[in-house]
């Protein structure tokens, strides 16, 4: 019954260890992210794993505290966006009519500007924290969610057992909860990671241009930023963000990848 | 045995299959089996589904549809192993000495070119004639299967001829590269019962003339009995029995072939009126939005508690509409419904829980009438938690009670409908309208999608709750086999309107008005020559012409 295959495995461990580390931060950095403890630049060695970053801050400990920012950020907004949108999606199918109209049309108009600009013009005028960095990135993505769970649940809305549900006399929420919910999971689980990893990046990107996570709290994107420099001089440091989202991206895929092929079957999925 | 055309022996087909939880194992779906075709001659396979015909069918292409393997056996074409054969020698073999004709003709062309260029694409492709011949060929076809405008039909696109005429192209579309052998699957099921039986006279009519071969494949004896020269029963794989027309029909020796033959045979006595009405619909017109038609014309009927009423109609003659109005998802714009001695409100919306509680609905496709993620115990629990607000052990009690009555156990209560055959699932359906303790249940074709023995076992089980909660039907169907087993009065609806209506003893004993004598013509009957018969006295077009 549960034999996970290999791919999910790898991803498991990798998405499981960059969790831990941001969620123990504390405990496992070996220094403060924020002290300057040697030279800048100072390439790999036994004290500094990863050398130390343009200022001479231990690089390992910030990409740990880094990373702990990003997943924070990334996880929260996946959140945001998911619960909103799917409800929205959904309530917007199953009531019909001019909700349907509005709804729909609206996230049209919002799609319609590109998302980065989009935020870059918010974060520009609103003080940019945390909070309402989540806030933004949530609203923003919710578009993305909200046009999948709508196709997907229109689709369902037209099933006979939803209609048997509505003859029946159920309120909105339960069709929205108990019929159609259930049923759109598996691609909504599937489109959950490719989201979340969207987040990622976009956090990054804002953080690379300055409107993210502020000095001197720093997330992955923000490092890239520090570092950058010191590429034209033949210096990683830059690179390791980079490869550390490259990895996250590819171990939450290799998961939701096996979470769809257990979940897309009723009867059983074909490589579980 | 000269003219032996087709010569399978020991046939063993296999097909892997992924039960839940557990690995893929693979099984046998057909046990070994012979059976030779003569030359000219026409052999119907008949069985319910899972039977294995189809797959029997297609194994005298060297074919196996969806991961389905041929195991064992010998399969002789024109006196080949064509189960040897290879690439190249296969693909001239396909679409030149066997060709195929599938049940949805509809969803076998390509919608986006012409039906010319389709029916002659094996001749061209095989080099069998040039494209002229070819063309020339297939207007000869077009013209003996009785098709309208034979020069120019070719020239338009699929979407551009109606159901019938399309299933007759796919029948040229077969016969144009002239075969030895055609495979008809099921050709004529998805039809409306009219026009069926033109189809079916066509296809006679093809086969006879061009002197080719044919296996018919189909669950209805009654049709496969006007066309075969040789029957061949099937169940779960194996033959039942084999034997000519007459001696399957008239004399059949194994009691599966007997069931099969008397299925239709049931008549419910109808009830004596009781004045008693529950259901009174009253002048409906209804039209959908953007139509500029309606799709009900003034429909009015009557029916009394404990009846049956069945509509019956082809599709298109508005009776699902009917069902739709009447149910509030479609509200009507004349007319007026009483329900239970009240009016009912036109909407949905503005209709109370009493409303809806005792006005069921069951489905035709059982399949996506029940959500596929809830179980039975849920799928049968919720109206009694939603209605009667039943909770726990009480509620239990009563899933297994309605279970008991649908005659399924108790241990169906946490499976899922996927692990259902087709009949459970419909029973599963009835047990959840029954469980609201309906005064009237709306059921849409509840058999049609079910094979013959288990859609009889669904209507003695509708007739026997009758019995017990005296609940009305109203009963949506084409089938008037499934009329004759189940109703106390009939509305016969044709293009929106009702043609006639009254108690089943008037409605179906002349005299007849034509579109009622025109449907009740239709219905294949299980005997011989009744297709020469029936074409010989018609009054008039069916309605896919």
């Amino acid at each position: 019954m549960m034999r996970i295959p290999l791919s999910a495995l790898i991803g498991l461990f990798f998405t499981g260890l960059f969790f831990l580390s941001a969620i123990f931060a504390p405990w496992i950095a070996p220094y403060d992210p924020s002290a300057i403890i040697g030279d800048f630049w100072e390439p790999i060695s036994w004290e500094h794993w990863l050398g130390t970053d343009n200022i001479g801050r231990d690089l390992l400990s910030r990409m740990i505290y880094g990373g702990r920012t990003t997943i924070f950020v990334a996880a929260a907004a996946t959140v945001i966006s998911f619960t909103l949108g799917t409800t929205l999606a959904f309530s917007a199918v199953v009531i019909g009519g001019w909700v349907d109209m509005v709804l729909s049309r609206f996230i049209d108009l919002i799609m319609s500007i590109p998302t980065l600009i989009f935020a870059l013009v918010v974060l520009s005028v609103v003080p940019v924290t945390i909070p309402v960095l989540i806030l933004v990135m949530g609203l923003l993505d919710l578009t993305r969610v909200f046009r999948l769970a709508r196709a997907v649940s229109v689709d369902i809305n037209v099933m006979d057992y939803v209609e048997a549900a509505k003859l029946r006399g159920e309120k909105t929420m339960w069709i929205v909860f108990r019929e159609i919910l259930p049923n759109a999971l598996s691609p909504l689980v599937a489109e959950l990671g490719l989201r979340f990893i969207f987040m990622v990046l976009f956090v990054s990107t804002l953080s690379f241009l300055g409107l993210g996570v502020q000095p001197p709290d720093a997330d992955w994107g923000g490092i890239v930023k520090e570092n950058k420099e010191g590429l034209i001089y033949g210096i990683p440091a830059a690179i390791v963000p980079g490869i550390a989202i490259a990895i996250l991206a590819i171990s939450v895929n290799l998961i939701a990848d096996w979470v769809l092929s257990r979940t897309a079957s009723l009867k059983g999925g074909r490589n579980g | 045995m000269a003219d032996t055309l087709v010569d399978v022996r020991g046939l063993k087909i296999g097909a892997r299959i992924f039960p839940p939880g557990e690995k893929p194992k693979d099984i046998e779906i057909v046990h070994g089996v012979d059976f030779t075709v003569e030359k000219g001659k026409v052999l119907g396979l008949i069985g319910e589904s899972g039977a294995g015909k189809s797959t029997i069918g297609l194994s005298t292409l060297a074919y196996g549809r969806g991961g389905v393997e041929l195991t064992g056996g010998e399969v002789f074409v024109n006196g080949r192993d064509i189960l040897n054969l290879k690439g190249g020698d296969l693909r001239t073999f396909r679409g030149h000495e066997v060709t195929y004709v599938s049940q949805s003709a509809a969803a076998s062309f390509n919608p986006a070119k012409k039906i010319m260029a389709q029916v002659t694409e094996a001749c061209t492709k095989h080099n069998l004639c040039s494209k002229e011949e070819a063309e020339a060929r297939a207007v000869t076809l077009f013209t003996k299967l009785g098709l309208p405008d034979p020069e120019n039909i070719g020239n338009r696109y699929p979407h551009q001829v109606s159901g019938g005429q399309l299933q007759r192209c796919m029948t040229a579309l077969a016969l144009c590269p002239q075969p030895d052998l055609v495979i008809f699957d099921e050709p004529t099921t998805a039809l409306d019962v009219t026009t069926q039986i033109d189809v079916l006279a066509a296809i006679k009519e093809a086969i006879r003339d061009t002197g080719v071969a044919a296996l018919y494949i189909t669950h209805d004896l009654a049709v496969v009995a006007q066309v075969s020269d040789h029957i061949m029963v099937l169940q779960h794989g194996r033959m039942v029995e084999y034997g000519t027309v007459d001696h399957i029909i008239n004399t059949p020796s194994e009691p599966y072939t007997q069931a099969l033959v008397s299925v239709r045979s049931n008549i419910h006595e109808e009830k004596p009126e009781t004045g008693d009405v529950v259901l009174k619909v009253d002048g409906i017109s209804a039209r959908y939005s953007g139509l500029k038609f309606d799709v009900l014309k003034d429909v009015s009927v009557e029916l009394e508690a404990g009846h049956t009423l069945a509509v019956v109609g082809e599709s298109g003659s508005g009776k699902s509409t009917l069902a739709r109005v009447i149910t509030g998802l479609l509200p009507p714009h004349t007319g007026s419904i009483e329900f239970g001695g009240r009016t009912l409100s036109a909407d949905l919306a503005g209709r109370t829980k009493e409303d809806l509680r005792e006005l069921q609905m069951i489905y035709q496709m059982a399949d996506v009438a029940m959500n596929p993620r809830q179980t039975i115990g849920t799928i049968i629990g919720r109206p009694l938690e939603f209605y009667f607000g039943l909770k726990g052990a009480e509620k239990h009690k009563r899933i297994v009670e309605l279970l008991d009555e649908i005659e399924m156990g108790e241990g169906f209560i946490d499976r899922y409908p996927a692990e259902l055959s087709g009949g459970q699932k419909q029973r599963v359906c009835i047990a959840r309208a029954l469980a609201a303790k309906p005064k009237l249940i709306i059921c849409d074709e509840v058999t049609s999608a079910l094979d013959p023995l288990v859609a009889e076992d669904i209507l003695k089980l509708l007739l026997n709750l009758q019995k017990i909660e005296n609940v009305s039907y109203l009963f949506i169907t084409h089938d008037l086999a499934t009329v004759k087993a189940i109703a106390d009065s009939i509305a016969v609806m044709y293009q929106g309107e009702l043609v006639r209506y009254g108690p089943k003893s008037k409605v179906l004993n002349p005299p007849f008005d034509d579109y009622t004598d025109l449907l009740l013509s239709s219905v294949p009957e299980m005997k011989l020559g009744w297709l020469e018969e029936v074409l010989a006295h018609r009054k008039m077009e069916s309605a896919g012409n």
